[in-house]
């Protein structure tokens, strides 16, 4: 499945200065898998030493936090779109 | 004169320069202001704070400003009220209400952080301020942009009252509704923050911004006296300002202006929204989002950023938290109205409700000094209580219906009947 990711300032030092990468994958974890990859050392900056993504880290796919869905292991489908967001915002 | 001495990661404790940034680009934590303490220690008396204006900017060492704060000057040193009335109804001696239904300009605790956020703007060379708001920080980012000349971009998401949406557009800021909730609107934000360079207090001046929280704090230490209350009940929303309000006590003890007691800081939800309540009453750190539903839509965040520091903060100080449903809430804004003439929006209700369950529990006790954290004004909220109060009778202008009436109501015989 391929996929287009909107990647975060704090991350960008990894996709050589780009704001959206192309990746491929079945799930969230396929993806990172290969954005892995592609951008070496970026799985670590998503992911803690459990393999879980990190508290401060969202991901968004189509819009839904993927904490709501199956997490990681949250389906991906071609074209969809996923978005990696710092958590530290808000205060309304 | 500046006592800041950089950012510092508070995860990882990575330190960077003085700049807008939030994030620690390493583990993706909050960054938050380091201060030189032992400098400010030497710089800061009670005597200094209290000749200065009534002001936020009373305590300015210990807010991360360099130079002459330009905004807010008539923002913070809202009162603490005692309340007389309501404790006799609760049984409790010393019941403050820190109210900041009355800040200035725009009635709510986020003239605080706006006022220090809009400043830092400035000093970074900023033109452009935005946020992301549910309203009351619209509202203040608006008001106080205007003040300061420079251009306001505002995001909302869909449903917020009309009185905030107006309230926004009034100053002359550029009012954007997004279809979905405040966490949508919040996740876009932080794109455009990245892509459009704009100042986003909320976002990236979020370390400066959350720093402005623990002037509620300092205020309510300067106001019971320079002590510190037994416990304090404050709202969480999003996390800033508890974790700020237990950072504001601590300061005050680590630099010498007062000493004890061990405050207690307790947490409110509203049930519809209460992710932090719910771990700290499982006794978890991971917060689980949740989608909102309630009427306290000023608290309706369903994936709070800084609510693991609430969780932390409050078991730290021995404290705890609860939720309160929608008619709890409201059941509490009527009760603060009728006993103390305070009208707070449903925030200030889920926290007063709250304060009463604790009351209940034996958390708080009769002889202890309770002070109940009301952050934002009701007449913002209108709809949240049109619904569960008495209509008005309605009479023709003659003497002989209000007689009718009046024996109606039961009020028995008029008091000085005219001889």
């Amino acid at each position: 499945m391929a996929v287009r990711v909107r990647v975060p300032t704090p991350l960008r030092r990894f996709t050589g200065g780009e704001g959206e990468v192309p990746a491929d994958g079945a799930s969230i974890r396929q993806v990172i898998e290969d954005l892995e990859k592609r951008h070496a050392g970026i799985r670590e900056r998503l992911l803690d030493d459990k393999g879980e993504i990190r508290r401060f880290v969202n991901i968004y796919l189509n819009g839904d936090d993927v904490r709501f869905l199956e997490s990681l292991n949250s389906k991906v489908k071609d074209g969809d779109d996923i978005s990696i967001v710092p958590a530290i915002a808000g205060g309304r | 004169m500046s006592y800041i001495t950089s950012l510092k990661c508070k995860e990882c404790g990575q330190e960077y320069p003085v700049a807008p940034l939030h994030v620690c680009e390493t583990c993706f934590g909050p960054l938050e202001v380091n201060y030189d303490y032992a400098k400010i220690r030497a710089a800061l008396t009670r005597a200094k704070i209290e000749a200065r204006p009534h002001n936020l900017w009373r305590y300015r060492e210990l807010l991360p400003v360099d130079g002459e704060p330009e905004v807010g000057p008539n923002s913070g040193f809202t009162p603490l009220v005692h309340c007389r009335r309501l404790g006799a109804e609760l049984g409790l001696k010393s019941l403050y209400v820190k109210d900041d239904t009355v800040n200035h300009p725009t009635l709510s605790y986020k003239d605080r952080v706006v006022s220090v956020a809009i400043t830092k703007a400035r000093e970074f060379g900023f033109t452009t301020v935005s946020c992301a708001s549910t309203g009351n920080l619209a509202t203040a980012v608006a008001a106080h942009a205007a003040r300061a000349g420079l251009k306001g971009f505002i995001f909302m998401p869909e449903g917020v009252e009309a009185g905030k949406i107006v309230g926004s557009t009034i100053y002359g800021a550029q009012v954007i509704i997004i279809r979905g909730n405040y966490d949508d609107v919040n996740r876009l934000c932080s794109e455009i923050a990245d892509k459009y360079g704009w100042a986003f207090v909320n976002i990236n001046l979020r370390p400066y911004y959350t720093e402005g929280a623990k002037t509620f704090g300092f205020e309510i230490a300067e106001q019971l006296g320079w002590k510190l209350p037994d416990h304090i009940v404050v709202p969480t929303a999003g996390g800033t300002i508890l974790p700020k309000v237990a950072k504001a006590f601590k300061e005050l003890k680590d630099v010498g202006l007062v000493k004890g007691p061990n405050f207690k800081i307790h947490s409110a939800q509203a049930a519809g929204s209460a992710p932090v309540i719910h771990a700290l009453h499982k006794g978890v750190d991971l917060i689980t989002p949740v989608k909102p539903d309630t009427i306290a839509k000023s608290i309706a965040i369903g994936n709070p950023a800084d609510g693991f520091y609430v969780l932390r903060a409050v078991r730290e100080s021995g404290g705890w938290g609860d939720s309160a449903t929608d008619p709890e809430i409201v059941d509490a804004i009527k009760l603060l109205a009728r006993t103390e003439g305070i009208f707070a929006e449903p925030a200030g209700g889920t926290t007063l409700a709250v304060a009463l369950k604790l009351i209940n529990q034996g958390r708080i006790k009769p002889d202890e000094t309770v002070v109940v954290s009301i952050t934002g004004n009701g007449y913002k909220t209108l709809e949240a209580v049109s619904s569960a109060i008495e209509r008005p009778f309605v009479i023709d202008a003659r003497l002989r219906e209000f007689d009718t009436l009046f024996e109606r109501l039961g009020e028995g015989k008029p008091a000085a009947a005219s001889a």
